[in-house]
């Protein structure tokens, strides 16, 4: 629901309030150039019948004299029956410069409030700060969800580039975007009359005046007592009319004095509705609070960027979508399947899963874990795959079935098989499908097979689990997901390095050509299809012959130095492995790269631990390789045996030598001395929490055995400080790539 | 140019001997580029004595800013009835109004003037910006305005 009112006010006024922000973020900066340009000398003690009085005698045929908010001083006169406006220096009451608004200004003021089309235009502009208000707290509210809590609001962010551009910047500008939105909705509501502005009060212009002669107006007690700080504008009686008067409008009210008197004859203080307003129309326009102005501004500058990532935000998700097609009916399938999904990913995988089945004859009912029914008359089996919302919780479409499912009657005679979808980086990994599978046990519902849980989208994963899926129902069902039929590039094997076959490991190093962009024909530069650039600790899917499901593996290069490098033992029985530990140089294969940008070291000076074992070393030889501005950077490597599987043993060295690299701490598990890397955590405790002190990031590589094994090492470690390897990740200075 | 037709009833209102003759009068106020936003304008008439009698046409619809039209706010007490089915659009800088009333004879050459406000956003109002004598060696003849009008004439 949240999700609908930050969607729909987004695409639909997404234009309007592009418009309405640019035009917003130009107007901002023109309060700040005029108060730069207002005379310096101080005002402060001169009384505005003081200033009068000397503007009288320097312009005789003034007409008006006008304060503007930023402080600056207009006269407006006649001369030789012309009429002309000069800026002043109220203190010497020399002209500074020639007054007129400019063109530009009112142009840009008429796009903002009103887009050229009057009053049509403003009540769209109206409009669009009401979007904008909408889509502020709708994606404030979005944003602590998906942290985890409004408590969880200034955490890391996670997701793809796009994704964090979004939800940072947003979460940073809120505020302002909520004061420009919120004010220019009380100014449109002002100016259609809902609310009262008390701008057309005004004192009653008298009926008699005394008619006597002229009174010098610098001896008017009334304007004696107004500083010209508080001036807004005085207006001087027409010469030749002895009927008229003074109309003089200050901070506090307005009134009309008798020329000839001095006596004010009318006045009216403004009311607590003008002061609102006028308070209002400040804090929005930034006219006379110039740095508010200048803090509105750049906020709203942002706003196109909020603006386009949020349109390719949705649109990928939109792409992502799947269609099922032949959903049986609820009340006639015999296989029910439940989703629960906060973007589209997941779906994917109910459709792999719905297709599959139908194809072996069964008819299928797929839909959202919120539709869940009361009954399903002719049910033999349901499947439930859900994914984690945030900290642990439910996904959109998901978010009511424990409620739906508590209000059902008893367990079905049908047994359920749940599958949870999720990231292991984060500490409740799968925790809603854990909720829901506790529920649904409690609830005594059978099992098809017992819970399972799918990290990362692993598609391979989710095939092993379909293995699962048709043992139990006995039937061969082969469950083949590619969420993006990934669009690959051939690359060709430039060279390969073998290690640890003789430790039973056998691991290699390729190295693949980039095609390079720069030797290439424009045409080809255009429109060929490129590999993107990527850099290490990003993915590449392979494709091995006669398969669709890619294999990922964490790059080791950047596509800066020319190659693809990755690191890959072989498996046995291992299709992707196999066929990659065959090639030989000059053979290709079908790539493609997938952005992770959740594994790159934290940019600064502030020292990195790495620590990888086996493969998990190429991510980590990547960020060591690119390090040359000689960052301290620490690497704890393990392998079996050094003469056998010392990855990366020659340009250790050299990094070493020339200060990539400041440590390389090793441990090998086949020798005498064995040791892990955990073990060398252990045994560095002390000096690892300096570094950490320090601010050090600590980024793992490897299997997941390792990985649990070098967190307990840490934690253990950091025991004495009080910090931990939770605390760490949620700062997003203890990353994982495990495997 | 626009060409905008009303019926006046201001001859009733003066309260006229019982046949009146009333002839179509056109108005034509010419702006000039002063640079700034539409022009709000009043067009109204007072007698010999300088008392109002009545509004011709407004230009400019929002009644909140019909103060910075302050001549003909004072005149005629900012009544809102009297302008009542003959308003219209502000006028914008370099165009022109031109207006059509139906004004009885009597009218002419009586010392009754012709007054024209104006104010204009942000920039200095305008009061009896044009007073011109409703006379009937007036006709046709060309006026400028002290600040936003360019020329203004009136032809039966």
């Amino acid at each position: 629901m949240l999700r609908q009112f930050h969607k729909i006010p987004g695409l639909i006024a997404g234009l309007l309030i592009v418009v309405l922000a640019t035009s917003g973020a130009v107007l901002s900066v023109l309060p700040a150039v005029e108060r730069a340009g207002v005379p310096t000398s101080a005002s402060a003690e001169i009384n505005v019948a003081e200033l009068a009085g000397a503007v009288v005698d320097r312009y005789p045929g003034v007409e008006q004299i006008v304060r503007k908010p930023s402080g600056k001083i207009v006269v407006y006169y006649f001369r030789d029956d012309l009429p002309g406006a000069d800026v002043i220096d109220p203190v010497t009451i020399d002209k500074v410069a020639e007054y007129s608004k400019s063109g530009f200004q009112r142009w840009m003021t008429n796009l903002h409030r009103s887009l050229f089309l009057d009053e049509t235009g403003r009540a769209l502009a109206g409009l669009g700060a009401l979007a904008m208000l909408i889509l502020s707290y709708s994606g404030l509210s979005l944003t602590a969800k998906r942290l985890g809590g409004w408590r969880k609001l200034t955490g890391r962010v996670r997701g793809n580039g796009t994704q964090r551009l979004h939800v940072e910047t947003g979460r940073i500008a809120v505020a302002a975007f909520v004061l420009s939105a919120a004010t220019a909705i009380y100014m449109s509501l002002a100016n259609f009359g809902f609310i009262p502005d008390g701008l057309s009060a005004e004192p009653v212009f008298p009926r008699n005046v005394n008619g006597g002669v002229t009174m010098s107006v610098a001896d008017i007690a009334d304007l004696q007592a107004i500083p010209v700080a508080d001036l807004r504008e005085l207006t001087f009686p027409y010469a030749d009319d002895p009927s008229d008067v003074f109309a003089i409008t200050s901070a506090t009210g307005s009134g009309y004095i008798d020329q000839s008197t001095g006596q004010m004859l009318s006045y009216l203080p403004n009311d607590t509705t003008r002061n609102v307003y006028e308070f209002i129309f400040m804090l929005h326009t930034g006219q006379g609070l110039w740095w508010l102005g200048l803090v509105l501004g750049l906020a709203a500058a942002i706003v196109p960027v909020m603006s386009i990532t949020g349109t390719v935000i949705w649109w990928r998700a939109r792409r992502a979508a799947p269609k099922i097609a032949h959903n049986a009916l609820a009340k006639s399938a015999d296989t029910i399947i439940l989703v629960g999904s906060e973007g589209n990913s997941t779906w994917g995988f109910a459709k792999t899963l719905h297709d599959a089945l139908n194809a072996q004859g069964f008819a299928v009912h797929t839909a959202p874990m919120n539709r869940l029914k009361p009954g399903y008359a002719k049910a033999e089996r349901m499947f439930i795959l859900a994914a984690t919302y945030g900290d642990g919780a439910a996904p959109a479409t998901a978010n009511a079935f424990l409620k739906r499912l508590a209000e059902s009657p008893s367990a079905p005679d049908y047994p359920v098989a749940v599958l949870g979808f999720g990231d292991r980086q984060f500490p409740k990994f799968c925790q809603f499908a854990d909720d829901v599978n506790e529920a649904l046990a409690q609830d005594g519902w059978e099992t098809l097979l017992p819970m399972d849980r799918i990290d990362r989208q692993s598609a391979q994963e989710f095939a092993r689990w379909g293995d699962d899926v048709g043992a139990a129902m006995g039937i061969n069902l082969d469950l083949v997901h590619s969420p993006e039929r990934a669009k690959t590039n051939t690359l060709e094997l430039l060279d390969r390095q073998d290690f640890g076959a003789e430790v039973q490991a056998p691991t290699t190093i390729f190295s693949f050509a980039v095609p390079q962009a720069r030797q290439s024909s424009l045409w080809t530069r255009l429109f060929a299809r490129r590999l993107p650039k990527f850099k290490a600790g990003d993915l590449v899917g392979i494709l091995p012959p006669g398969s669709d499901m890619p294999r990922f593996y964490s790059l080791a290069s950047a596509s800066s130095e020319g190659v693809l490098e990755i690191c890959v033992r072989k498996h046995p029985g291992g299709l992707c492995s196999e066929f990659l530990h065959g090639l030989r140089t000059g053979d290709r294969i079908d790539a493609f790269i997938k952005p992770n940008p959740d594994f790159r070291p934290a940019k600064g000076r502030a020292p990195v631990i790495l620590v990888g074992a086996g493969t998990g070393i190429g991510p980590l030889a990547g960020f060591i390789r690119a390090n040359r501005k000689a960052r301290p950077m620490h690497l704890y490597f393990g392998g079996r045996d050094p003469k056998s599987d010392y990855l990366y043993e020659g340009e250790i060295k050299s990094w070493l030598q020339d200060k990539r690299l400041h440590t390389a701490n090793l441990a090998f598990s086949r020798i005498t001395d064995a040791a892990y890397v955990q073990n060398r955590i252990t045994a560095d405790a002390v000096a690892l929490r300096a570094l950490l002190a320090d601010g050090a990031q600590i980024m793992v590589c490897g299997g997941r055995d390792m990985a649990r094994g070098v967190m307990e090492a840490i934690d253990a470690a950091l025991a004495p400080t009080g910090l931990n390897a939770a605390v760490l990740k949620a700062e997003g200075r203890y990353l994982e790539d495990v495997y | 140019m626009k060409k905008i037709a009303t019926a006046l009833a201001i001859a009733t209102a003066l309260s006229l001997p019982a046949m009146v003759q009333a002839k179509p009068v056109t108005l034509t106020t010419q702006l000039k580029r002063y640079g700034g936003d539409g022009a709000y304008l009043a067009l109204y008439l007072t007698d010999a004595n300088g008392a109002y009698k009545g509004t011709l046409w407004m230009s400019g619809g929002k009644s909140k800013y019909y103060k910075h039209l302050s001549d003909w706010t004072r005149a005629s007490g900012g009544n809102k009835a009297d302008i009542n089915g003959i308003t219209g659009a502000s006028v914008g800088a370099g165009k022109t109004l031109t207006v059509t009333v139906d004004l009885a004879d009597a009218l002419f050459d009586a010392g009754y003037n012709l007054h024209i406000d104006a104010s204009v956003e942000d920039m200095r109002d305008s009061p009896s910006e044009v007073v011109v004598p409703l006379d009937s060696n007036n006709i046709g003849k060309s006026f400028k305005g002290r600040r936003y009008i360019k020329a203004f004439n009136f032809k039966k």
